[in-house]
């Protein structure tokens, strides 16, 4: 029940209204993963250190353990579970990630892939890193390196170390321009038979 | 972490309004290090009350070439920002070597400028803390502190801005646009917003309670040559031992170096001595080199920090350096690279950190 020190929230997840109660110490994390069952989003070091708990925020990458839920506003809240298409088909950098090995454990890789959805997001506007050479351009999304791409992807740590095939998946994406929305049948067999 | 209330403020004057009604209240915005301080039970406020609203989120060149950059906008805003890439280069250096990317499309320009140290004593609850608990002692003097200041610190605290950004504004001359709860509007110098410890370590700014950054002024920059460089433990996602944001212009009685530390001072350490020293003089590694001899000559470091004076030193020499060779970023209405001596143009770049390698 809503009282001084909590607040009902009428959100937007994964295309889906959600009405809860929170209390106002709860991180979008812990609502995620607590409150509606959407435990995809996983929680690693909970202080912003590791980048497992990122989701988008109208399509930006966020740390959901960093962002209080009452925070929130009209944002449109996407987690791993909501790349995903109507019939669970995976999104194309999802196949990529299977397709490229590019996991061992799998605990960070839904947040390494909401990361790398943004982090492409912000490539499209031609937004460069700290490793691009020459700041006042914009750079290529589609010709990224595989140090921009590290770079880029830098706050999303990896304990099995499987960085280079992270890197991998994403750069097979790269010219597809289809990060987020999920793949035909055929180009999911198209990823499985790239192995 | 403490039960609190929130609630969010329209306006700035509601904000200020807000703030003034309530005990024991703590703005938000961003909320990338407000959050962590709460769940680690170093901040315990009653109030919460965002400003994300309130805080003006453009950024406008000025007709006198000046720009300003409202409090709200975004670290990831501010770094891809063509004007911000193209006239202050090293400011989106700066920005871009900062944090993440989920870290800096939350974190605002006003809440980067106010983050609190990332000492390990101050940010463990369990241990005592002079800024955290004015009084009870410092254990970094004796305890680990590797991380920490190596100039202008005191005998009650050691503890460094551990950002990035405001190194560079330091060394652009930025200026902070702060609304007083009075509802005045005054400006001060970003060098000047962060206070030194003395025996008050627990006040890290100059700000009152309930006055807010509304906004960041920046100089017209004119043609130069930049770079930050920062250096630190892992390639990325680290905060710095130590930085250095660099300016070299060129004008009729030769280069005007201009240069500012991070992570060695409690504040962004403007490097006024060694920039004074350089006035005016052809601009020889010897020159350099004393310059920031001078700068550092008041440093008081710890046996786990000395290093990190001659690190300052050599990478604020290899950045003016690479500057005059003309490597570095360069303003696009730059005519000509900024002369140097001959012997530099051709010596190798000797960057603190570079894009070879990065982990993955």
């Amino acid at each position: 029940m809503p009282s001084e020190t909590t607040t009902h929230l009428r959100l937007a997840i994964n295309g889906q209204l959600r009405e809860v109660d929170v209390d106002n110490r709860t991180t979008l994390l812990d609502l995620l993963r607590e409150q509606l069952a959407l435990t995809g989003t996983k929680k690693g070091c909970d202080h912003g250190q590791c980048g497992a708990c990122t989701v988008l925020l109208d399509g930006e990458r966020a740390l959901s353990c960093l962002r209080l839920a009452v925070t929130l506003t009209d944002e449109e809240v996407t987690t791993i579970e909501g790349l995903c298409g109507p019939q669970g088909q995976l999104s194309a950098l999802q196949v990529s990630f299977v397709a490229h090995d590019a996991l061992q454990c799998g605990y960070c890789t839904p947040g390494q892939v909401c990361s790398a959805v943004g982090a492409l997001r912000e490539a499209g506007r031609g937004w460069p890193s700290r490793v691009t050479p020459g700041l006042a351009h914009d750079v290529d999304p589609d010709t990224l390196s595989r140090v921009e791409i590290a770079e880029r992807l830098s706050g999303n740590l990896c304990r099995c170390g499987a960085y280079p095939r992270i890197v991998d998946a994403v750069r097979a994406v790269l010219r597809t321009g289809d990060t987020a929305t999920p793949p035909t049948q055929a180009e999911t067999e198209t990823g499985e038979q790239s192995r | 972490m403490k039960p609190f209330t929130y609630v969010r403020a329209r306006t700035l004057p509601h904000a200020v309004d807000l703030f003034a009604d309530r005990d024991d209240a703590h703005f938000v915005a961003g909320g990338t290090n407000v959050t962590d301080l709460l769940k680690l039970g170093v901040l315990a406020a009653s109030h919460l009350i965002d400003v994300t609203d309130a805080l003006p989120r453009e950024i406008e060149t000025l007709p006198d070439g000046t720009t300003r950059i409202g409090a709200g906008v975004s670290n990831a805003v501010l770094a891809g920002h063509r004007a911000i890439r193209g006239r202050y280069p090293a400011l989106a250096a700066a920005l871009l070597a900062g944090a993440s990317g989920q870290i800096r499309n939350a974190a605002t320009v006003g809440g980067n400028l106010l983050q609190r140290t990332r000492c390990t004593y101050f940010q463990d609850v369990t241990r005592p803390c002079n800024k955290r608990e004015p009084g009870t002692g410092c254990p970094a003097l004796a305890g680990a502190h590797r991380d920490l200041s190596v100039i202008g610190g005191s005998g009650t605290c050691i503890a460094t801005h551990p950002g990035d950004m405001a190194v560079a504004l330091a060394m652009y001359d930025a200026e902070v646009e702060v609304l007083h709860t009075d509802g005045r509007t005054t400006r001060l110098p970003v060098g000047e917003l962060h206070r030194l410890p003395g025996d008050r370590p627990d006040r890290d700014t100059v700000l009152a309670p309930g006055e807010i950054v509304t906004a960041v002024h920046l100089p017209d920059p004119g043609p130069h040559r930049s770079a930050y460089r920062k250096v630190r433990d892992r390639q990325s996602y680290a905060f710095a031992l130590v930085s250095v944001a660099a300016a070299v212009t060129a004008g009729p009685d030769g280069s005007t170096v201009r240069l500012a530390f991070g992570s060695v001072a409690p504040r962004p350490w403007r490097a006024g001595t060694a920039e004074e020293r350089l006035r005016g003089h052809a601009l020889t590694d010897e020159l350099v080199r004393a310059a920031l001899d001078a700068e550092f000559a008041a440093a008081t470091p710890l046996p786990g920090n000395a290093f990190k004076v001659e690190m300052a030193k050599a990478v604020g020499l290899a950045t003016v350096r690479d500057l005059l060779a003309g490597r570095g970023e360069n303003t696009p209405d730059q005519a000509h690279d900024v002369p140097g001596p001959a012997e530099h143009r051709h010596t190798p770049s000797a960057p603190a950190e570079g894009p070879e390698g990065a982990a993955g």
